[in-house]
């Protein structure tokens, strides 16, 4: 028995050490991002709800069951109870978790009509996946690119390429050709594939939407601030399914419209590269 | 209650070495060796999560190729699932359930010996599709039309190690349904049942009802690629998301049927340890009975994502979120069964006690993830791992190491060594908390699931994942030298090895002869 003590001492010396672990690591990187648009600061905000829920929850029944383990010990000389039901309180228990879902329920049915209501949009941009990058499209504006990793991240995840990963500017989240939007614009994504499925995520947009060969999904959404935001691919998808990011660059209305002038000016010739490189 | 147990003069003719195994008949022999069977395959299936911790250690690809790194997702998935998790169960099942309803075998013991013997023929075929021409199967485990259709020589034989498998898993719950229904000792009503055997009436009611669906599924997949029907491509009128529907028929069904048998152990280890009656049996059962039910009409809670119109996703959402319910008076049950008991700490009693911890914290992320606007976010990302680990690892496999250290005794004669047994506890409590819930912080942050290689934000809680994995993986080897030993020896057990354990298991003698119950006992 002594050497069991010892050696759970170290085990939790051992287990401190991990716990001292996380000190040295990114520590902003512990949460959901609240992002940059109303619709996803209102998904932040139910997962946020239903997270503290779920720690009251933990802390009331973990209380009791760690209350319980340290007294109710047989070493400590206790006698067991004989009870072994009783219907009362499994009514409350069984009504009070009933209660929290029903108020649970309610604001996420609000945002979730919300998020599925893709009317009254004010430009649409057609996404398509590939095995493995992405495609855009500016309906009824004749603009469309393809958008692939950028050269310097796919020379350095290269199987034993040498190249450290820190040393590449936002490795394997960069790309050749950015999807520019507008801010402050109700923007309608119409998102399919070519080839199998994907998934079409940018997280400070707050949602993703699987891209279906043969179907085309409809979402949409509205982005508060300009700004670099960075995505990826979310369904397996092959080979290089981590190799496929998604950069947007939200700019201003007029600048879009200035950039999307220049794209429709240079598009044919650019539009020609693309197609062989694709090949 | 009373036991008649004696060894048989008429069964001398038995046969002998590998021709015994071949070839038996006997609940327990077959049990055994799923449980070695499922053994196996939890080390061959945690070999494969190394490949994937190993390459997920730091970013950039230092190990192996995307593709490999694919098959290795896939694969550990599958050997997880079906050659680890499934068997076990079956396993325990097979010892068990005789024993705890005073039969004297499985109602259909040739069926028995066939049902286990598909499994290591199943899996050659299956695990030999890596040595294939183009590789395994590198599509994930849920095997989602178009992209399971590129898959290279090896398509025909995953499909058909799957068939195996599942006509294996059918057939064991065809049996244990005709044992329970059938084979009770007199006086054994069904609500005097241990709930270890209510849990699997119930399982194997699931497994008879979706194992036919997931074999649907695939065989259209199967047609797709080689008789030109069109059931999952547009191009021919078809819809991949047809897949998906069918798949998670199957599979939301199938995560209870890895959880269920669990709830019964946890529920018969609880009340030994704790020297004091479960609380609530009967909302047990009927718990048990409705998350059944639920688990049916709530499968497309893996799909919010796929472009559902608005009222199905509500509709998944509010069913999803009712599973909380009987699941939460499965808890709040268990810790009432502690309160007030006389609870000592051997190492099944511990295990039981992590699950119910940590399985709370994967139901909890659950319950997150039922929130269909939240899992807009969530969804393929390292949350779900996190999640389904928790409630899988800490849940399912913890529940069968608690239930391996309970019945060993029985199983063996022996009193396995509680020192390594403990050490074996707290390393793998430990590790798999530092494995698994940084991967919670990791898919909040954006980190997809199924890729090789990740930008650099998320290298340091990959890291500390992967050194978890690692001693994870390795404190199991403790669990494997705990095994040897005490089938080779070890201090006598009792007949009934525990001082609080309950149930007709514990009136044999330990070993369990291996004729038990000829004459069935009479249940008051
Ligand atoms: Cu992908
Ligand atoms: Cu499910």
């Amino acid at each position: 028995m002594r050497i069991g003590k010892q050696c759970q001492k170290s085990v939790l010396a051992l287990a401190l050490l991990f716990m001292a672990g996380p000190a040295l690591a990114d520590l902003s990187l512990l949460n959901m991002t609240q992002g940059v648009t109303d619709m996803s600061n209102q998904v932040y905000g139910l997962h946020m709800t239903i997270f503290w829920i779920t720690v009251v929850i933990g802390v009331l029944v973990f209380g009791a069951m760690f209350y319980s383990i340290i007294r109710h010990r047989k070493s400590r000389g206790v006698k067991p109870a004989k009870f072994h039901h009783s219907t009362a309180v499994e009514i409350v228990w069984t009504i009070i978790p009933l209660a929290i879902l029903v108020g649970m329920a309610i604001p996420a049915t609000r945002v979730l009509i919300d998020i599925n209501d893709t009317t009254g949009s004010e430009m649409t941009v057609k996404v398509t996946g590939y095995q493995w990058f992405w495609g855009y499209e500016y309906i009824d504006e004749d603009v469309q690119f393809l958008s692939r990793l950028d050269v310097e991240s796919d020379r350095a995840r290269q199987l034993g390429s040498g190249v450290s990963p820190a040393s590449v500017p936002y490795y394997l989240e960069n790309v050749d050709n950015r999807l520019v939007l507008p801010v402050d614009t109700r923007i309608r994504f119409q998102i399919t594939a070519a080839d199998v499925i994907h998934s079409w995520w940018v997280p400070d947009f707050g949602w993703k939407r699987d891209a279906i060969p043969g179907f085309v999904n409809e979402t949409w959404t509205q982005i508060d601030e300009p700004g670099i935001y960075r995505g990826r691919c979310a369904e397996l998808c092959g080979r290089d399914h981590g190799f496929m990011p998604i950069v947007i660059e939200a700019v201003e209305k007029d600048e879009f419209e200035t950039w999307l002038m220049a794209q429709r000016e240079g598009s044919s010739a650019d539009e020609a590269s693309d197609a062989v490189a694709s090949r | 209650m009373t036991a008649t147990t004696h060894d048989h003069a008429h069964h001398a003719a038995e046969a002998t070495g590998f021709k015994r195994w071949l070839v038996t008949t006997n609940h327990k022999d077959i049990g055994s060796m799923y449980l070695l069977f499922s053994l196996a395959m939890f080390l061959v299936g945690g070999a494969m999560a190394l490949v994937i911790r190993a390459e997920l250690f730091q970013p950039g690809l230092q190990l192996v190729d995307p593709y490999f790194f694919n098959q290795m997702t896939t694969m550990h998935a599958l050997v997880m699932i079906f050659g680890a998790v499934m068997p076990a169960f079956t396993g325990l099942a097979n010892w068990m359930i005789p024993l705890m309803v005073g039969a004297p075998d499985m109602a259909l013991p040739r069926m028995n010996n066939w049902s286990f013997w598909l499994l290591p023929f199943g899996f050659a075929v299956l695990l030999s599709t890596l040595f294939m021409p183009g590789g395994g199967p590198a599509g994930g485990w849920t095997m989602y039309p178009p992209l399971m259709l590129q898959t290279g020589t090896a398509f025909p034989f995953v499909i058909f190690a799957i068939h195996i498998l599942g006509i294996s898993s059918i057939m064991g719950s065809i049996n244990v349904v005709a044992t329970i229904l059938n084979m009770r000792a007199p006086g054994m009503t069904l609500m005097k049942m241990p709930l270890f055997v209510w849990t699997w009436l119930i399982t194997a009611y699931l497994m008879i009802a979706v194992m036919p669906v997931l074999a649907g599924a695939i065989t259209m997949l199967l047609t797709d690629q080689y008789f030109g029907t069109t059931f999952f491509s547009a191009a021919g009128g078809g819809d991949p998301v047809l897949y998906q529907h069918i798949f998670w028929f199957f599979g939301h069904p199938e995560v209870y049927i890895l959880i269920l048998p669990a709830f019964g152990i946890v529920s018969t280890i609880i009340p030994a340890f704790a020297r004091k009656p479960l609380f609530g049996y009967s909302s047990m059962v009927y718990a048990t009975a409705s998350i059944a039910f639920l688990s049916f009409i709530v499968w497309a809670h893996h799909m919010f994502t796929v472009g559902m119109p608005l009222a199905g996703q509500l509709f998944f959402m509010y069913a999803t979120m009712l599973i909380a319910v009987p699941t939460g008076v499965k808890v709040f049950n268990w810790v009432a069964t502690m309160w007030r008991g006389a609870m000592t700490f051997e190492t099944p009693m511990l295990f039981a006690l992590a699950f119910v911890f940590l399985f709370t914290i994967g139901g909890f992320s659950g319950l997150m993830l039922a929130i269909a606007p939240a899992d807009y976010q969530y969804h393929d990302t390292y949350f779900v791992v996190a999640h389904f680990h928790y409630v899988l690892v800490t849940g399912a496999v913890f529940a069968i190491l608690a239930a391996a250290y309970y019945w060993l005794p029985k199983w063996t004669g022996h009193m396995y060594s509680e020192r390594l047994g403990k050490a074996h506890f707290w390393l793998s409590t430990i590790s798999v908390n530092v494995l698994f819930f940084p991967q919670h912080f990791l898919g909040l942050a954006g980190m997809p699931r199924r890729i090789p290689d990740y930008s650099v934000q998320f290298a340091d809680w990959n890291m500390i994942s992967s050194i978890g994995g690692f001693a994870f993986g390795f404190s199991q080897l403790i669990f494997v030298w705990l095994l040897i030993k005490c089938i080779r020896g070890g201090e006598k057990a009792e007949a009934r090895a525990w001082e609080g354990a309950e149930g007709l298991e514990w009136e044999v003698p330990s070993p369990a002869p291996h004729h038990t119950f000829d004459t069935p006992p009479v249940v008051r």
